[in-house]
């Protein structure tokens, strides 16, 4: 049994205009100590999925299936998520300052949540455990910066803090949502580092959420691409960057400029992502699509393929790797 | 042959004041700090840095928004009309009341330029050469998407036509399938009208792409400065080295054989920049040299080649920097500053 | 490759624009606003109240009743008090034999008049006010903030009665009493919506083109100040009312024969005990106006800004 085991996921908010299908149908696993990437671009519901399952999103209407460990995550009463929520899946966001109380001394909000979760932890013993937290996702002088209020942290500092925050109870599963995208590369390069030295340590499972391809490439082990509220394609990280099937993948990774410096044309994807008040018929994809067959936009695909590697979409499968770079590597592999 | 734009030893400090009733300068923001540069007409110059390192701010200062606090930056023709600029967000650049007809055609109205009539046409031209319907120039901007919009600005800037235009980071706020679009427009339009760009991002794959010479910059300075693909292949600032060696590839096998410089501690203030040569409190060549003297920018290679880098121990070809993971020793105790740094 | 190319890369795009041509965000906003309940019958309690005060001299004709006319006869009982509710009178009859529908309907003629024109007039001196200290900052700034910070601190009822002591009571002469006494408040939300706007990235678009700062403040700014201030204006109406029944119920607002809800109200005092109707009708007249306005306000406003967001 998988850690986590999400299957048919919808997540929808209703509007004066209708309701917005944020999430259309999403399944997934998370085994222990692995990480899920999940892509997408804005509006694909990839942030949205995960904080429907953790009941962070008011006013929507969830349903579908989450087990966690075996536990029902839909539709579980308020006060017993919120114990889950840190105790034993933590979450970590793309803006630390709004996570991090800015009236309290950084220390003293790890000393909380210890305590809060572990009841009989005194507090003196609490606080020495928040400072070899801090220590151990690399903030100098720990002992001191204990003290220290959110403010007088830098920008890569907090993002150290809400990891040692998430770490602070041992969870099982942290969901860090573009945990670096508010970051600069040089600091982005640290936080990823870190994240994946503590993940190896602690056997922690993780689900990565990003729209940035190279964040995937370095740190995931499976990797779901969403589109329009819909998974794609979902592949181990080698297959999905160089056997890519769903002509999105192939449109994402073609449309980044090369790494090897080429002037060559960029191929971005055409068009505009679809409404979700009235998603296109069939594939929700077909009106951008260069491979449009007239069965895609009358029947939605169904994710297909080899339990390693599926795909929605009516292509033949063996139509594997789409792209230039896909052919590039196949005769590099091939000779 | 005398350059499009040269900016000579620029600087822009942003006084930090304090008090209740009598406002005192308490200190300064070191935003630009001595920049010098050139561009030729016709060409692209990158510029990449990470967040307060001031490219924003010098993109300003070349487009005339903030006045500079010393040096001098001279235009070859009428630097009001031919120099324009394309903003980064394509949500809060376009005003949300107006339609976008008459945002584009605002360069025009500003500057007296043609009959109604004439301008409506030329609003129209302008929309269809950027790629969006004419018909539509009734529509206000929450009609468009994020890629749309983008090329509502496009269009506005070059409703004058200018020689210059100012990118300042002008897909970094789009979808990645978007990026492309935009990237691939604004590389048609500089063939079809011989425009010249000053290209700002972080991106390195993305100036990289679009640049014919790029200028790395670092707390305020330019660091290095070379034609696109030596400074890809070959960088000679550890910093430079550095940030390449961050940026993340959407290609696994690649990533992995990369050799990573992992820096130790975050970008120091602005406010107070390091003695001698800004990057030695991170850099894994600093020597007792590097935090004393000040380092300028010299010619690295044949002296033809336009390769300069700021730095008194250049990173030799084939030369292994700091590839162990290092330990964080020293990081900034100092808070982000979110003001006046730019990004 | 050419530039056909690339707008063929954009124009892949309608469908999902078509389904919201034109529609600007006026057109979305009135749209939303007639979905909202609440909003659409506030607004009707409102016409059917300006309906009956235009109406007032048909009715007054229909009953024979002027509003100033007292009617000893049959307005009051052989004891001297007013009649009831009834065929003649329909509302009944006041202390002096008036009919009460008859000035009921008069007086929302007054309240309508004094909170409609005291609104236009604190509504215009505080945009500009407002935006003149917004948009130029520095020491102007500092001097209409002060200035605001003083009227917004005035006693204003003091003053109210100082002034009618001395100019004696009309119409003009309480409708710019209130309009400067809720100017402030105005300038106050302008001036800080001004700030706002100045700083979001379309100004500084504006002014890397070379725009000036009044065409700036004319193009940019003003059409985004439209929304808060229609909300705060149709908010600052029912207080007006308000305002002025209070000033006539203390005898310091319109000349005390000129019907007028606060002056009515006043009048029941002494007679509510065997006359309630003369303390319920005008007082439920007076809650049904401000409360449909207040609906209406906080329509506009959910209407004009669904997301909450607006600069503030």
């Amino acid at each position: 049994m998988a850690l986590l085991e999400v299957s048919g996921l919808t997540v929808s908010f209703p509007t004066p205009d209708g309701a917005v299908q944020a999430v259309r149908g999403l399944s997934f696993d998370v085994e222990r100590g692995r990480t899920l990437g999940i892509v997408g671009e804005s509006g694909s519901g990839k942030s949205v999925s995960t904080q429907a399952l953790m009941g962070l999103v008011r006013g929507a209407e969830v349903a579908g299936s989450a087990l966690f460990e075996g536990r029902q995550l839909i539709g579980m009463p308020a006060e017993e998520l919120r114990r889950l929520r840190g105790a034993e899946i933590s979450m970590i966001f793309q803006d630390p300052l709004s996570s991090l109380h800015p009236l309290y001394t950084v220390g003293w909000q790890i000393v909380e949540l210890i305590r809060i979760h572990e009841p009989f932890v005194g507090k003196a013993q609490a606080r020495k455990r928040a400072a070899e937290l801090l220590g151990l996702v690399g903030i100098p002088q720990p002992e001191r910066r204990v003290d220290d209020y959110p403010h007088q942290f830098s920008g890569g500092m907090r993002q150290r803090a809400m990891i040692a925050m998430a770490l602070a109870l041992n969870p099982k599963l942290i969901i860090a949502d573009e945990p670096t995208t508010a970051l600069d590369a040089t600091v982005q390069a640290q936080i990823l580092d870190l994240m994946m030295r503590l993940q190896k340590e602690f056997d922690t499972a993780l689900i990565m959420i990003t729209h940035d391809l190279g964040v995937i490439a370095d740190i995931a082990d499976e990797v779901l691409v969403m589109y329009a509220g819909k998974p794609v394609e979902r592949a181990g990280r080698r297959d999905l960057y160089y056997r890519p099937h769903h002509p999105y993948t192939v449109g994402l990774l073609e449309s980044v400029p090369s790494t090897t410096g080429a002037k060559e044309r960029l191929k971005p994807v055409p068009g505009q992502p679809p409404s979700l008040l009235r998603p296109p018929s069939g594939c929700t994809f077909h009106p951008r699509c260069p491979y449009v067959m007239s069965r895609c936009r009358r029947e939605e695909p169904p994710l297909m393929g080899e339990p390693g590697h599926q795909s929605a979409c009516w292509l033949p499968l063996d139509v594997v790797g789409l792209g230039p770079e896909a052919a590039r590597r196949r005769e590099e592999e091939s000779s | 042959m005398r350059p499009l734009l040269r900016v000579t030893d620029v600087r822009k400090y942003f006084p930090i004041r304090e008090g209740l009733f009598v406002q005192k300068e308490v200190g300064r923001v070191h935003a630009v700090d001595g920049v010098s540069l050139e561009v030729r007409a016709g060409e692209t110059l990158g510029i990449v840095g990470e967040s307060g390192c001031g490219k924003s701010t010098l993109a300003r200062c070349i487009t005339g928004l903030y006045p500079v606090t010393s040096g001098s930056i001279e235009f070859d023709g009428d630097p009001r009309r031919e120099v324009q600029m394309i903003f980064q967000d394509p949500y809060g650049s376009l005003n949300p009341r107006r339609r976008i007809g008459s945002i584009i055609a605002d360069p025009l109205v500003i500057h007296r330029v043609g009959t109604k009539a004439e301008r409506r046409r030329r609003v129209q031209e302008l929309m269809e050469l950027v790629g969006l319907n004419p018909e539509h120039f009734n529509r206000f901007p929450a009609e468009f998407s994020g890629g749309q919009r983008q090329r509502i600005g496009i269009a506005r800037a070059l409703a004058l036509r200018p020689r210059l235009v100012v990118c300042d980071e002008p897909v970094s706020a789009l979808d990645v399938s978007i990026q492309a679009q935009v990237i691939n427009l604004l590389k048609d339009l500089q063939a079809e009208l011989g425009l010249t760009y000053v290209f700002i991002a972080h991106d390195l794959s993305v100036v990289r792409y679009v640049s014919d010479r790029v200028a790395v910059m670092y707390l305020g300075r330019i660091v290095e400065t070379a034609a696109g693909e030596d400074l890809y292949k070959l960088p000679r600032h550890p910093y430079t080295n550095a940030l390449l060696s961050a940026a993340s590839v959407a290609d696994p096998d690649l990533s992995a054989r990369r050799e990573r410089i992992v820096l130790t501690g975050d970008v120091p203030s602005p406010i107070a920049p390091p003695s001698g040569c800004r990057f030695h409190p991170r850099c894994p060549k600093a020597m007792p040299k590097c935090v004393t003297d000040d380092p300028r920018l010299l010619a690295q290679g044949r002296p033809e080649g336009g390769h300069l880098a700021a730095c008194h121990f250049p990173v030799e070809p084939g030369e292994r920097l700091g590839s162990e993971k290092a330990q964080i020793e020293q990081e900034s105790t100092e808070p982000h500053l979110e003001k006046g740094g730019g990004t | 490759m050419s530039l056909t190319e690339a707008s063929a890369e954009a124009e892949h795009i309608p469908e999902q624009a078509e389904a919201v041509r034109g529609k600007g965000p006026w057109q979305l906003a009135w749209e939303r606003l007639t979905r909202d309940r609440a909003a659409m019958v506030s607004l009707g309690v409102i016409a059917v109240i300006v309906l009956l005060a235009l109406l007032a001299p048909v009715f007054a004709a229909i009953t024979g009743h002027g509003p100033q006319e007292a009617f000893p006869a049959t307005g009051l009982t052989p004891e001297g008090l007013p009649v009831g509710p009834g065929s003649g009178f329909w509302l009944g009859a006041d202390s002096l034999g008036r009919d009460l529908f008859v000035r009921i309907l008069y007086g929302a003629r007054i309240s309508l008049l004094v909170g409609l024109l005291s609104t236009l007039l604190a509504t215009l001196f505080g945009v500009v006010v407002g935006m003149v200290a917004g948009f130029y900052g520095g020491w102007v700034d500092g001097v209409l903030a002060r200035v605001l910070d003083v009227v917004l601190s005035f006693p204003y009822l003091l003053v109210a009665i100082v002034l009618v002591a001395v100019l004696g009571a009309s119409v003009p002469l309480m409708i710019l009493v209130i309009a400067f006494f809720s100017f402030a408040a105005m300038a106050r939300v302008v001036r800080g919506q001004t700030i706002t706007y100045k700083e979001r990235e379309f100004i500084e678009a504006a002014r890397s083109m070379g725009a000036s700062k009044p065409r700036t403040m004319f193009v940019d700014v003003v059409p985004n100040l439209i929304a808060p201030v229609t909300v705060l204006a149709t908010l600052l109406i029912p207080t007006s009312i308000v305002f002025e029944a209070t000033l006539s119920f203390l005898g310091l607002g319109v000349d005390p024969r000129t019907p007028s809800w606060g002056a009515i109200l006043s009048d029941s005092v002494d007679y509510y005990r065997v006359a309630p109707g003369l303390l319920i009708f005008p007082a439920v007249m007076l809650l049904l106006t401000t409360l449909a306005f207040n609906l209406l306000g906080d329509g506009i406003r959910d209407a004009l800004d669904p997301r909450g967001e607006g600069g503030r």
